[in-house]
């Protein structure tokens, strides 16, 4: 092994093997934070789901808010990955597995709200499809059980993604420790050896899982939006819906992503495979991301403002104007004016400018759900209905819990598991290939003659 | 049975005393190499690669496709209730459930192929060495079938290994 392979391998496994109390303290700190939102979940279960502020005509609101956010920030990663296998982008190497993680996690979180906004979580199975005793199957109607199966497939399909090209690696933890680890690895590696045939079934596997992940995590927002675009409901009933979140999804995934690698570099010393060309990727996608959002809110604000329909514009201006105008404009400013400021200027689109960015961006697309599902609801098309939304304490902290969750699984999942894949980093490290670089001198001939 | 295996430092190492095996007479599908990364550039990689995984895919999707319509077409068939004045049969909302069901026939067939043709899970002796994990490249035969453990050695020396070992399989 070359000292590269043999500093890559100490370095990530290092956090497997050796616990710092600052791991100790964050782990319970966090933990404390979750059981927060264990508490305020139990309270609501209790008491039942009027302890929230959850009233007359607003029936949803941060609950789903939450479950909208946490779809969305699931989107950094398994797509994200998915794209640059395909691609075959080089710089993916140290980004992939840090992004998939995200997806699994964040689908976990954003999957639990529909569950906890039942009031009655323990009845959440009747939303499968069996042969249950009532003789009635769930509806393929409705776009909440097309959640179910959008959902399902997709954490299902994600997590297998995590897991498969995690395997080698698992195999080579197995025989670098002793002890329960060693039993501990050897089971999660399967008993996986590294012959030619498992390695190229696994890329050949790979391959087909990116091919298939790509239009399943395209899916799974739109049918997310169709939660709100079936209902002719004002600013609801709209066709931009579906590629409008997808298109959010994905910047705000990509957001978490540049936070979450941030944070590895920084806690786990990995500066020497999260390079400043990683964040600077990242960035010019981010700031692609935020653009691309920009159209979208000028493409639906002036579809709305043109046609003018009263219900519409009650809606329109609560959110411009009127109650919900600080909130609308925060949101502005933090999901396209600050990254685009920041991300456009080269100067500027360093690891620190992508993360303060990315801040900005989680806060302005967790701002969007919320904007998107409150003004609507709370002014909907008869004057007399209309209502407010103020969220109480359970809420709050079921808000803050999740976050703390976030943050919790993937510390864990970085205590347990290499952060950054070994085995693929060694590919990074091989010579190019003679035949590769005739390709390439190929193409930039083709270019040349047929542009 | 007895094998007898060469640890190479290098994948062109490993190339020569996989191109020595063959020379020797030994059978491509006899031979085993074992490292700790793929390397698709050499020879060694290529005599594995096949479409299997895509095809079952495909049929795994067809499965789930054919799964998904028997199920939502069934269940509206069964119980025919009308819902937002849309017909019995749906097909419109019918497609999102067929989309992730395919996608979902074809993520898991690719998932369990890749498991029953890599033979995994394995936890009975194989022909391994941990000296993979720490970057070295197995080159191995079992022996058997008039093959003799001199030619063999004689064949791994091509690539010169830095240690050749037996192991009982």
């Amino acid at each position: 092994m070359n000292d590269y392979a043999i500093t890559l391998t100490d370095d990530l496994l290092r956090p497997l093997i050796k616990t710092s109390w600052r791991f100790w303290t964050l782990a319970i700190l966090l933990f404390g934070v979750v059981s927060l939102g264990i508490g305020a979940f139990a309270y609501q279960v209790h008491y039942g789901i009027g302890v929230w502020g959850l009233n007359s005509p607003v029936f949803w609101a941060f609950d789903i808010t939450n479950f909208v956010f946490w779809i969305g920030i699931s989107h950094a990663g398994t797509l994200i990955s998915a794209i640059l296998r395909l691609v075959n982008a080089e710089w993916r190497r140290p980004v992939t597995r840090c992004a998939e993680v995200i997806t699994v996690f964040a689908l976990m979180i954003g999957a639990m709200f529909p569950i906890v906004h039942l009031g009655r979580p323990w009845l959440f199975f009747w939303l499968m499809p069996y042969p249950s005793e009532r003789l009635i199957w769930p509806n393929f109607r409705s776009p909440l059980v097309w959640d179910f199966f959008a959902i399902s497939t997709y954490l299902t399909g994600s997590s297998l993604f995590l897991y498969l090209p995690t395997i080698p690696d698992f195999a080579l933890v197995r025989d670098k420790t002793t002890g329960w680890r060693r039993k501990f690895y050897g089971a999660l590696a399967l008993g996986w050896t590294g012959t030619t045939k498992q390695w190229h079934r696994l890329e050949s596997a790979m391959q087909i899982m990116a091919i298939a992940i790509v239009p399943v995590a395209v899916s799974v927002h739109t049918i997310v939006s169709f939660d709100f675009s079936m209902a002719p409901v004002p600013m609801w009933h709209s066709t931009i819906f579906g590629p409008y979140f997808v298109a959010g999804a994905i910047f705000s995934g990509i957001a978490a992503l540049i936070i979450a690698m941030a944070a590895l570099r920084k806690f786990l010393h990995l500066e020497k495979y999260l390079h400043p060309v990683h964040f600077e990727n990242l960035g010019k996608l981010l700031l692609m991301m935020s653009l691309l959002w920009g159209y979208f809110v000028f493409a639906e604000r002036l579809t709305t403002w043109y046609g003018n329909g009263p219900s519409e514009m009650t809606v329109f201006w609560q959110t411009q104007r009127q109650s919900f105008a600080p909130l609308y404009w925060t949101m502005v400013v933090v999901n396209f004016v600050l990254p685009v400021t920041i991300l456009s200027f080269r100067k500027l689109r360093t690891i620190t400018g992508c993360v303060i960015a990315s801040f900005g961006v989680v806060l302005g697309m967790w701002l969007e759900r919320f904007l998107i599902i409150v003004p609507t609801l709370s002014h909907k098309y008869l004057s007399y209905s209309w209502g407010s939304y103020r969220p109480r304490t359970p809420e709050i902290l079921l808000l803050v819990a999740t976050f703390g969750a976030m943050v919790l699984f993937y510390v864990l999942f970085s205590k347990l598991v290499p952060i950054i894949s070994i085995w693929e980093m060694k590919i990074g490290q091989h010579p190019q290939l003679a035949h590769e670089q005739m390709s390439r001198d190929e193409a930039a001939t083709m270019w040349r003659t047929q542009p | 049975m007895t094998a007898i295996y060469g640890l190479f430092d290098k994948p062109d190492a490993a190339q020569r005393a996989y191109t020595g095996l063959k020379r020797a007479g030994v059978a491509s599908a006899d031979i085993t190499v074992v490292s700790g990364e793929p390397f698709e550039a050499f020879e060694f990689s290529h005599r594995d690669h096949s479409l299997i995984l895509f095809r079952l895919a495909l049929v795994g999707g067809i499965i789930g496709f054919v799964s998904a319509v028997l199920l939502t077409r069934g269940t509206e068939l069964a119980w025919p209730l009308v819902t937002g004045g849309m017909p019995i049969v749906a097909w419109w909302p019918n497609l999102v459930i067929i989309f992730e069901m395919t996608m979902l026939g074809a993520i898991v067939t690719t998932v369990i192929s890749l498991l029953i043709t890599s033979k995994l899970p394995s936890f009975r002796q194989t022909l391994y060495d941990p000296a993979v994990s720490d970057g070295k490249i197995l080159v191995g035969v079992p022996l058997g079938g008039g093959r003799s453990e001199e030619s063999v050695r004689e064949a791994l020396q091509a690539g010169a290994p830095s240690a050749v070992k037996t192991a009982q399989l």
